[in-house]
């Protein structure tokens, strides 16, 4: 019966029926992202900190394309420790002379740059690995999780630095790539004991019943259930990767040489010289992680409230 | 139980069994060899060549991961190139530094975390509670290295409140006063350490001592009238705080994996700071130890954990 057929033998009309329908969607269940931006305005510091980060990534970016890093790295003698708010060195120079600012926002790109990719990277691992892991079960679930054992008692840190020591060359890609194997334990451990808890529900039961092959349930089932689990977990997952390049490049085992980084900044501090008597060579990059880490991890939870409410509606 | 521990072990021999293979291949894989830093530069490449033949070095490299295997269960773990000294007694020096102020920063950890997660348990939905989440958010995303180099500035440098360099001050002499040294170098880095590892500790404890609080012994006992203190003390805190205890095990892979950060900030004479400097100066017979003895530790840290987790609730052990 199609639906002229349905208006001419009923008795509702074309515009009772629109209304009808719009009551309908206002009464139902509003989606994620619509109960995410509910959250957001909400919720004025999140909103804030989201502005503070896209704003911040945006001009880290625009900024560093009109600047040339072999030309920020490059030593000049005559602005050595330069202080301060002196002309043309806004937050100082260090001992080679290099303009502070001009480090600070090519290495935020560099750092953040590494930090999404990162996270890009590590968390669709972990969240494939553990949608499989949970959803087959059985012995290929039992060796997936050997595997995950194996790599839970490695000493990630000093594996990286052994790893980047060996390496004759590498760029910021290959150590986002070498990051990426070890970074994705903790993602894959959320999801699969998540994927634990769905496989047995009825919607999982019904799609294999109507034969739905295993990876269309697993991707295209499971994994929307578990959408706002997952970018929740994204989310603070990208705080927590910021930490892991830069703390590389602290100890000068990051980035190579020449290539400014967070890390590498607060690196400067590691001379007693330095620290004391030199703050600004590295205190700016100490306060922007800290920001930059309290902004993403607070967006984190407010994007988990709003999950909360999700799962509230969807019960 | 006996079932769980003997399984526990039998799945430890293959994982320990492949960390020494990928140990032994990257050790290979590093630039230079065992007699770099012996070689009498007057010595000809044929000697080279035949001393690398005698000592095995050009044999297929199962063939010398065997006699490294070996040597290993011997509790020889070859020569370190730099200090040119057994690789065991180098480690041994330094050991005691990093399980020392691992074992402080345990301590403050739980010092701190319980009472923090038993408040905020308590008092959910409060102040109180919003407080401990503010701590718990904040210690969460800030990277550890920067909280470090933060803490040695204000409360070293700065406030010059404690030392941020050695173990030990060299002038100290006798007993307590060698003791009482030895803590003030650990102190900072200790409590900077804790204040970091609190967190999941303190949210997993809330949330334990919220659900033990919502359950239905809890209930009954109310009902029975029993008073909120003997309910605290009897039923809620045993069940929210046992796995808590038995979480110490996990720790020790967070604490390990720190220590290059806490080592390197503070110089302070350990593994970690150890192996920074072989890998500079490509001291690999102590990379491979110390990766290895890492691994070993994060491993029997896991298992302790595990047996005791299974202990404490008959539900995790495997029929």
């Amino acid at each position: 019966m199609s639906t002229n057929e349905f208006n001419q033998s009923s008795h509702v009309s074309q515009a009772e029926m629109d209304k009808l329908e719009k009551s309908a969607e206002r009464n139902a269940a509003p989606s994620t992202l619509k109960l995410i931006w509910h959250e957001f305005v909400a919720n004025k510091m999140a909103l804030i900190s989201l502005i503070i980060l896209v704003g911040f990534i945006l001009y880290v970016i625009i900024a560093s394309m009109f600047m040339n890093t072999s030309q920020v790295m490059q030593t000049s003698i005559m602005n050595y420790f330069a202080k301060p708010f002196t002309p043309g060195f806004f937050l100082g120079a260090d001992q080679s002379g290099r303009s502070i600012v001009d480090q600070l926002i090519i290495g935020s790109r560099n750092s953040i740059g590494i930090a999404i990719g990162l996270t890009v990277i590590s968390s669709t691992f972990g969240i494939c690995y553990g949608l499989i892991s949970g959803y087959v079960g059985g012995k290929s679930d039992l060796v997936m999780q050997r595997v995950y054992d194996f790599f839970m008692i490695i000493p990630i840190m000093m594996m990286i630095i052994v790893i980047v020591d060996i390496i004759p060359s590498y760029n910021a890609i290959t150590l986002t790539l070498i990051l990426s194997c070890f970074y994705w334990l903790g993602t894959e451990r959320l999801i699969r004991s998540q994927t634990l808890s769905e496989v047995n529900k009825e919607y999982v039961l019904a799609s294999k019943a109507s034969g739905s092959g295993p990876l269309s349930i697993i991707f295209k089932q499971i994994m929307p259930n578990i959408a706002s689990l997952i970018i929740v977990d994204t989310t603070l997952s990208f705080a927590e990767n910021i930490g892991v390049e830069t703390g590389l490049s602290f100890l000068g085992f990051g980035l190579p040489d020449g290539t400014p980084s967070l890390g590498t900044l607060i690196g400067n501090a590691s001379s007693a010289d330095n620290i004391t008597n030199y703050w600004w060579t590295w205190l700016p990059a100490t306060i922007e992680i800290i920001i930059l880490c309290l902004a993403i991890s607070y967006i984190g939870q407010a994007l988990r409230s709003s999950v909360n409410v999700i799962q509230r509606h969807n019960s | 139980m006996w079932k769980t521990i003997l399984r526990r072990v039998l799945i430890m021999i293959p994982e320990l069994i492949i960390l020494s293979v990928l140990v032994f291949l990257m050790a290979k894989a590093m630039p230079g060899d065992p007699f770099t830093g012996q070689i009498n530069p007057k010595d000809s490449l044929t000697q080279i060549h035949h001393l690398m033949r005698i000592n095995g070095l050009y044999d297929p490299w199962y063939e010398q991961y065997w006699h490294w295997v070996v040597h290993l269960f011997h509790g020889d773990l070859g020569t370190s190139y730099e200090y040119q000294e057994p690789v065991t007694r180098i480690i041994a020096q330094r050991a005691g530094n990093t399980l020392w102020l691992a074992l402080l920063t345990m301590i403050l950890t739980y010092v701190i975390a319980l009472p923090l997660g038993i408040y905020a348990g308590r008092h959910e939905g409060h102040l109180q509670d919003t407080l401990v989440r503010i701590y718990t958010y904040a210690t969460m995303s800030v990277p550890f290295f920067v909280v470090l180099v933060l803490g040695s500035w204000i409360f070293g440098y700065g406030l010059n409140w404690f030392p941020t360099s050695g173990s030990v001050s060299p002038t100290a002499s006798g007993f307590l006063p060698v003791l009482l040294s030895r803590l003030g170098h650990m102190i900072l880095p200790a409590v900077l350490g804790a204040l970091f590892a609190t967190s999941s500790i303190t949210q997993y404890l809330r949330s334990g001592i919220i659900d033990a609080k919502h359950s239905d012994y809890v209930m009954t006992a109310q009902s029975k009238g029993v008073p909120m203190k003997a309910i605290y003390k009897h039923h809620i805190f045993r069940n929210a705080l046992l796995p808590i205890a038995a979480f110490a095990g996990y720790s020790i892979t967070g604490l390990l994996g720190g220590s290059i950060f806490v080592e390197q900030i503070f110089s302070y004479p350990g593994m970690g700071l150890l192996f920074l400097n072989a890998i500079n100066y490509r001291d690999y017979t102590v990379i491979t130890a110390l990766v290895l003895l890492y691994g070993f530790l994060n491993l029997m840290g896991t298992l302790l954990s595990d047996i005791a987790l299974s202990a404490i609730d008959p539900r995790v052990r495997v029929k």
